[in-house]
């Protein structure tokens, strides 16, 4: 499906005459061109302001910043909370996924696999106000009875720590609200990763006597991995990112380590409630924050890049 | 399984799951609406024609911004004064107190929304950009309501010192003998108490706080401010909806906010002197009248005092007053009478009970009602 992509211009056999550029193309290229610097711009531009407005935050004594201890002690359990939501809701949503986008690529009737592509593909289009108001007022008393057993009896374990919340509005549930915001996203592209599987590897390996589980397991996700990577990544970066939902569901609340009890923070829902009320040295500094998070989120890009990249035999996926 | 056929059938959604992903990645990032202002007004320039001052019909664009606490109260205010003057447009710009405040001292807007008064600092500012005194108008007052749930206990009565110990975590089941010695006829349960408070910044958390540290200093020994200090126990929800949902999503929760957002919640009556409180309108407003004026501010600023901790009878110490925030003078006539007109309107008796209708406000006192008009009537234009 997307094998349309041209061939480069440099592999173009050498005697083949050189087209006469007409007006059309020299448009076309320059366009494309003019697209391609913009985005450059648009990011520098983001991140200069992003220094520029974080730099007092840096020069500011620190006993001026958030808690009085400094801008790093302010914005690690930030940092802490971001990852740790986010993992919550990869953990959840990559293995649903990958079954969900396996079973549309190669177990359901043709027909169901129409509807049900559709239907994920609908998830991803849900405005994040409307998950974090499902997620408080549905999930989160639904989920909570889970989260008391889990502090009751596996309360041993730092991150099930009791009490557990009254309101169930916790870290897990905000990574589950988070599961279900990135789900549509591994999903449709893994499921277009597992579609682009060489039909004669997936043949090749029925036919050597493999159940269509070994097949899967032998031939398609092999050739997906890093397809499947990348969309993990992009779900991470959507999770990271995530502030309406987040600063909806979630108690928010100083660092600690319980998942089940009220507390934590995550950078972008810490932004969207302080910064309306916010001034002065308080809006330098949550703009550092989100600098911060500009960070996470680019390296966590370009370790995407990189894995997907170092496998790009495999085509396609990239 | 013939995968090509597979393939053919699957191209559309295929190419309409990417469409759909890439709309998703666009569209699916609202969320920095809550900071930014998309349709901030552009100034407080009017783009009125008629430059008669004082004449009947008036028209343009008068721009504000500020605190989201008055932001229903406003627009039932723009409702029913664009109903007065139909070519007149007022836009508010609910972006919270802090942000209303700057616009208005860098005179990006005609008048802001406040629910502190400018300090020092903002009012030499609001000076320069207006070119005269600006002044603060307590035309918003909005009690504060606790609100618990607690199936079986109505009529809860919390006194300043147990409610303090409730919200600092001291007090952590239903039937410690503080709430029982309050309640002697209530039959309290054994539930853990969960504390919800504001996780945003906010005027009412402010208050609240304010009102804890004067009534019982001893139990509340924390930093007064907007933010809810992070080293207390409990819960907490996004803006005044998240409490709310907090407080109605589990049993043993107690909350503060806005009194006309609790809906059916039940509500604590509060202990002033020897006596306990419920909230409502005239008792804000009684408490208002208590207090004395902010000493050192201007002639015409109005500044109130709230005394917390006041005993007068029948009044309830936790309220939110809200300003509007003007200058005493406009060089621009048609902002001016904008102004004056919108301003005056906001102070009649219609426009506060439209406010009382809509944001459950308390209407302010005729007498306060009077100096207000006077302050407003002593505008400068032109």
């Amino acid at each position: 499906m997307t094998t349309t992509a041209k061939p480069p211009p440099a592999e173009r056999p050498a005697t083949t005459p050189r087209a006469k550029a007409r007006p059309g193309d020299r448009i076309f290229s320059r366009s494309a061109q003019v697209a391609g610097i913009l985005i450059l711009v648009i990011l520098a531009g983001v991140a200069a302001f992003l220094v520029r407005e974080a730099l007092p935050t840096f020069t500011a004594d620190s006993s001026e910043i958030d808690g009085g201890e400094g801008f790093f002690s302010y914005v690690w359990p930030l940092v802490f909370g971001t990852l740790a939501a986010a993992v919550i809701a990869l953990i959840v949503a990559t293995p649903l996924a990958l079954g969900i986008a396996l079973f549309i690529s190669h177990y359901a009737p043709r027909r169901l696999a129409q509807g049900l592509g559709y239907i994920v593909d609908l998830l991803a289009a849900i405005p994040s106000v409307v998950f974090g108001l499902w997620g408080i007022q549905w999930l989160a008393p639904q989920v909570q009875p889970a989260w008391s057993w889990l502090a009751d009896n596996l309360g041993f374990i730092p991150i099930f720590t009791g009490p557990a919340s009254a309101t169930g509005r916790t870290m897990m549930t905000a990574g589950l609200v988070l599961a279900v915001m990135i789900l549509p996203i591994i999903t449709a592209i893994a499921r277009e990763v597992f579609l682009q599987t060489p039909t004669l590897h997936e043949e090749a390996a029925l036919a050597l006597g493999a159940t269509r589980w070994e097949m899967i397991r032998m031939a398609v996700i092999p050739f997906g991995r890093p397809g499947i990577i990348s969309g993990i990544m992009l779900g991470l970066g959507r999770a990271l990112g995530e502030t309406m939902a987040v600063a909806m569901v979630l108690s928010t609340g100083g660092f600690t380590w319980s998942m089940v009890t009220a507390g934590n923070n995550t950078i972008a829902a810490e932004i969207a409630l302080d910064f309306p009320e916010s001034s002065g040295l308080k809006t330098n500094t949550l703009i550092a924050a989100g600098l911060v998070l500009f960070a996470i989120t680019l390296a966590v890009n370009m370790f995407a890049r990189w894995i997907v990249s170092r496998r790009s035999e495999f085509s396609g996926a990239n | 399984m013939n995968l090509s056929i597979v393939r053919r059938t699957l191209a559309p959604v295929a190419v309409a799951s990417a469409a759909a992903l890439v709309l998703a990645a666009c569209g699916s990032d609202p969320d920095t609406s809550n900071s930014s202002n998309e349709d901030t007004p552009d100034g407080g320039n009017s783009e009125g024609t008629d430059g008669d001052a004082g004449g009947e019909s008036l028209s343009g664009t008068l721009n504000g911004a500020g605190a989201s606490s008055q932001e229903s109260a406003v627009q039932a205010w723009i409702a029913g004064f664009q109903g007065q003057h139909p070519d007149v447009t007022v836009n508010y710009a609910p972006e919270g107190s802090g942000a209303g405040r700057e616009q208005f001292t860098s005179g990006a807007v005609a008048f802001a929304g406040s629910d502190a008064a400018l300090d020092e600092e903002e009012l030499a500012a609001a000076e320069t950009a207006c070119g005269a005194p600006a002044v603060d108008l307590p035309l918003f007052i909005d009690p504060i309501a606790v609100a618990y749930n607690l199936p079986g206990v109505d009529n809860l009565q919390l006194g300043p010192v147990t409610l303090a110990n409730i919200f600092n975590g001291t007090i952590t089941t239903w039937n410690d003998p503080a709430i029982a010695a309050d309640n002697p006829d209530a039959t309290l349960p054994d539930t853990a108490i969960t504390p919800v408070h504001r996780s945003d910044e906010s005027g009412t958390t402010e208050n609240f706080v304010e009102y804890l540290a004067a009534a019982a200093p001893e139990a509340w020994t924390y930093e007064v401010s907007g933010e809810w200090p992070s080293e207390l126990p409990g819960e907490a929800g996004a803006q005044t909806p998240g409490v709310i949902a907090a407080v109605q999503a589990a049993e043993g929760t107690i909350g503060y906010a806005s009194a006309a957002a609790v809906g059916d919640l039940q509500t604590a009556a509060i202990g002033v002197g020897s006596e306990f409180v419920e909230y409502s309108a005239e008792a804000a407003a009684v408490v208002v009248d208590a207090s004395p004026r902010a000493e050192g501010r201007a002639e015409n600023d109005i500044v109130i005092e709230l005394a917390r901790d006041t005993t007068e009878s029948g009044a309830y110490p936790i309220v939110l007053i809200s300003y509007t925030i003007v200058c005493t003078a406009y060089s621009d006539p048609a902002v001016g009478d904008l102004v004056k007109a919108y301003v005056g309107y906001v102070a009649s008796d219609e426009g506060q009970q439209a406010a009382a209708a809509a944001a459950g406000s308390a209407p302010i006192s005729p007498e306060l009602q009077s100096e207000v008009q006077a302050v407003v009537e002593s505008i400068e234009v032109g």
